[in-house]
């Protein structure tokens, strides 16, 4: 009867691509990196009104534990090493979100002290533009992304040495 | 008048050869002195006269003055006689030099570091002289008006190609 058997006679089928991508899209745990305004907005994103909860994205204070990472805000070279040992302890497959005029490109910070672009450090996955974005844009680049990491083929498989790992070119 | 400012007088009694230029503009009085003096002046000033706060130390860079490039800027503060004093004092380029402050006001510590970072003036005898803002292996001190706005290694803004 039921409680020996919850489930009843069913079979899933499916395939180990579909199973993992959905698993990894359903759990982003982005690492918080507020360097500017753009961190208000994440905040924002985070918190009640907007909910980044339901799409099971939790903001993690440790690398350790992270697998995306939120570039929010102006990145000077005086911070880029520091962004550069954080992206190198998070664990793969880890993904880069450019959030924000002056991650993308500099912004207005044209000058000798601002990186031109977190993109000359970071393998950046999405680019969300705006100064700062609004929370909505920060969903819709975490939706891009969610859809990026549904087109992966053979991640799994490439990370127990079967074949190589496909990564789609554009969202 | 800056000539009835009680400072300015007791400046003038002590130091008279060393007293470059006295000016007073909206009620703010600047003295620029000699640089050989600038202790003396500065000591006499925190004993004597009670302007016991350094409220800022910073330097400007006049680039077209070839002889006296930088001016060092003292802003003092009596709590006590509720005065304000601007001290000046010139720093050539060749010789990029100036006796620190930090042996008058403490204070003066980490706003040297700061002038040394972004202009490049070293202060004799500083107890810690490193770049403040910069990283420890930047080049170049970049507040100088002849270093490039978007750095050395960038090809400089030259209005919109379109």
């Amino acid at each position: 009867m039921g409680v020996d058997n919850p489930l009843g006679e069913n079979v899933l089928t499916t395939s180990l691509d579909a199973l993992v991508n959905w698993s990894r899209k359903s759990s982003i745990w982005p690492m918080t990196f507020g360097l500017a305004c753009c961190a208000i907005e994440m905040m924002a994103a985070g918190a009640s009104h907007n909910d980044l909860d339901r799409f099971g994205i939790i903001f993690r204070a440790s690398p350790r534990q992270s697998d995306c990472i939120i570039i929010a805000g102006t990145v000077t070279k005086k911070m880029l090493p520091v962004i550069r040992t954080v992206y190198e302890q998070m664990p793969e497959p880890k993904w880069v979100i450019a959030m924000g005029a002056c991650a993308c490109s500099g912004g207005i910070f044209d000058t000798y002290s601002v990186v031109q672009g977190i993109d000359e450090a970071l393998p950046v996955d999405v680019y969300i533009p705006g100064c700062p974005p609004r929370p909505e844009a920060l969903l819709f680049g975490l939706m891009k992304l969610q859809d990026k990491i549904m087109k992966e083929r053979n991640s799994f498989g490439s990370s127990i040495g079967l074949g190589e790992r496909y990564i789609p070119e554009a969202a | 008048m800056a000539e009835n400012n009680r400072a300015v007088q007791k400046l003038k009694e002590k130091f008279a050869a060393s007293i470059i230029d006295v000016v007073e503009f909206r009620g703010e009085v600047t003295v620029t002195v000699a640089k050989a003096a600038i202790i003396d002046i500065l000591l006499f000033l925190k004993h004597s006269l009670q302007f016991n706060q350094l409220t800022d130390l910073t330097a400007v860079d006049y680039l077209d003055k070839k002889e006296d490039r930088f001016m060092m800027v003292y802003q003092l503060l009596s709590i006590a006689n509720k005065d304000r004093l601007r001290i000046k004092t010139a720093v050539t380029e060749a010789d990029c030099s100036i006796p620190t402050a930090t042996q008058v006001w403490k204070t003066a510590n980490w706003l040297e570091r700061e002038v040394f970072d972004l202009f490049g003036i070293t202060f004799d005898k500083h107890p810690d002289q490193r770049r403040i803002l910069m990283s420890d292996d930047w080049v170049g001190h970049p507040l100088r008006k002849d270093y490039p706005l978007q750095g050395p290694d960038r090809e400089p803004y030259k209005g919109r190609l379109s």
